[in-house]
């Protein structure tokens, strides 16, 4: 069989870039995983107002201990620092599963202000003394979820 | 061959005046709301339903801002850029100078006081069903918000969506004012009908769009690609979502899904408005999505 030197040529970059793409493909870029991450941050986020929820509602008995775990650890969600999460480039529409609007970076201020409001917010729940005053106490921080998410948060792919 | 032509341009001229006649903008009906006294508390809930100030308020304007109806914010679609204009009681940058018809016409009719087709940015499609003692109310207590003297900014649509009278056609193909849920409906779902499909809008944006911009009637609230960017707005019937009218209730109240994200984008605001509804109100809207088919 003859190849001729141009379809060898291309069949050998045709190699590389078939071997180029199943190494992305393999291996995450920085940015998809920077979007994971913070889908997780959300995960623990969603996950603990769950637990405040279904106590503000009755759903679960109140238990002091669970629901200041809860609102720690809403707190601490509140607190990442933001530099190696919110990087560049991992905008909705530029990463799959980012639903981040361009605004957290031309806005980097508003942006951590809703983050300190969250924080004060779920740290405020914290030693919520009955149902009433998780509550209460939810109510400000979903005040908090919605208005970032309004500013900052793209509709669901 | 000369009388071929007379007959074609005359045949022209007809159809033209027919064309002007039927993109003309309708009236009010007379007595419009006639014997109703206008109330401004109850207009505070009317204004509230119906989103009002989401649209009508500065871009970043939050909390009690919210009612200084500045306009300015951009919405995208894909027939050029629309700015939501002022339409606080200023007199000269306002509606402060407009009577009562006027306000009326252009809410339910979609036409400006002098005439001239509004582009279906604004949902008067679905208000055209708003009921005359609400505009009323509407109009009472929208006289009595704080004054912008803030300049409406011109919309910025390409040819040949530019022609106002074009809109005329639009609104003789696409506004229809039949209910989406006939009857006969109970009580409950027909004040769920009543602020689904006409006051709240939910099928502006949760009701895929013609080529033309019309609703698809057919697919009435199962979701639509997002006019301004990335992401879809979801379906709303049971088909897509099947939160309990509980669960329905709980997040117009809250903002929080069953799985407890949060509402978010044009959504937040639509969560604030319908919290300072009554109770009742966000249970017949969540009767009205369970009863969809």
């Amino acid at each position: 069989m003859k190849i001729s030197i141009k379809s060898g040529l291309t069949l050998g970059v045709a190699t590389v870039l078939i071997a180029t793409a199943s190494v992305a493909g393999n291996h995450a870029s920085a940015e998809s995983k920077a979007v994971a991450a913070r889908n997780a941050q959300m995960s623990i986020i969603a996950y603990s107002i769950g637990v405040l929820g279904a106590t503000a509602k009755g759903e679960m008995e109140f238990d002091q201990a669970a629901v200041n775990s809860a609102a720690t650890n809403l707190n601490k969600m509140a607190t990442l620092d933001p530099a190696t999460l919110w990087i560049a480039g991992t905008e909705q529409g530029a990463v799959d599963g980012s639903r981040a609007k361009a605004e957290i970076w031309s806005d980097p201020d508003g942006f951590a202000a809703e983050f300190e409001k969250m924080a004060s917010a779920s740290a405020a729940i914290v030693g919520a003394a009955d149902a009433a005053a998780v509550g209460a106490g939810l109510g400000a921080l979903g005040g908090s979820c919605k208005a970032c998410h309004e500013k900052y948060r793209g509709p669901k792919n | 061959m000369g009388k071929l032509l007379r007959f074609l341009v005359l045949a022209a001229i007809v159809a033209a005046g027919i064309g002007w006649f039927l993109t003309a903008p309708d009236d009010l009906a007379e007595g419009f709301a006639a014997g109703h006294t206008p109330d401004a508390e109850a207009g505070a809930l009317v204004f509230a339903a119906a989103g009002c100030a989401s649209c009508h308020s500065a871009a970043e304007a939050s909390g009690e801002d919210k009612l200084v109806l500045a306009g300015g914010r951009a919405f995208a679609s894909d027939f050029g850029t629309f700015y939501a204009p002022n339409i606080s009681p200023s007199v000269e940058q306002g509606i402060g100078s407009w009577t009562f018809e006027g306000f009326a016409r252009a809410v339910t009719k979609g036409v400006s006081p002098d005439g001239a087709h509004y582009y279906p940015a604004f949902p008067y499609t679905s208000y055209a069903k708003m009921e005359a003692a609400d505009v009323a109310d509407l109009w009472a207590y929208m006289k009595t918000l704080p004054v912008s003297e803030q300049v409406s900014k011109p919309h910025d649509v390409g040819f040949p969506f530019n022609i106002r009278r074009s809109l005329g056609g639009w609104k003789l193909l696409f506004a229809d004012s039949a209910p989406v849920m006939a009857d006969p409906l109970s009580p409950d779902l027909e004040r769920g009908r009543y602020l689904v499909e006409v006051l709240a809008h939910c099928g502006e944006c949760h009701t895929p769009r013609n080529a033309l911009g019309g609703l698809d009637r057919a697919a009435w609230l199962t979701g639509a690609p997002n006019p301004s960017g990335n992401g879809r707005i979801p379906g709303i019937t049971p088909a897509q979502l099947d939160w309990s009218a509980e669960d329905l209730v709980y997040y117009f109240e809250s903002g929080f899904t069953p799985e407890f994200d949060s509402a978010g984008g044009s959504m937040a605001s639509v969560v604030e408005n319908l919290g300072k509804l009554p109770e009742s109100d966000r249970v017949a809207i969540a009767a009205y999505l369970k009863a969809l088919p």
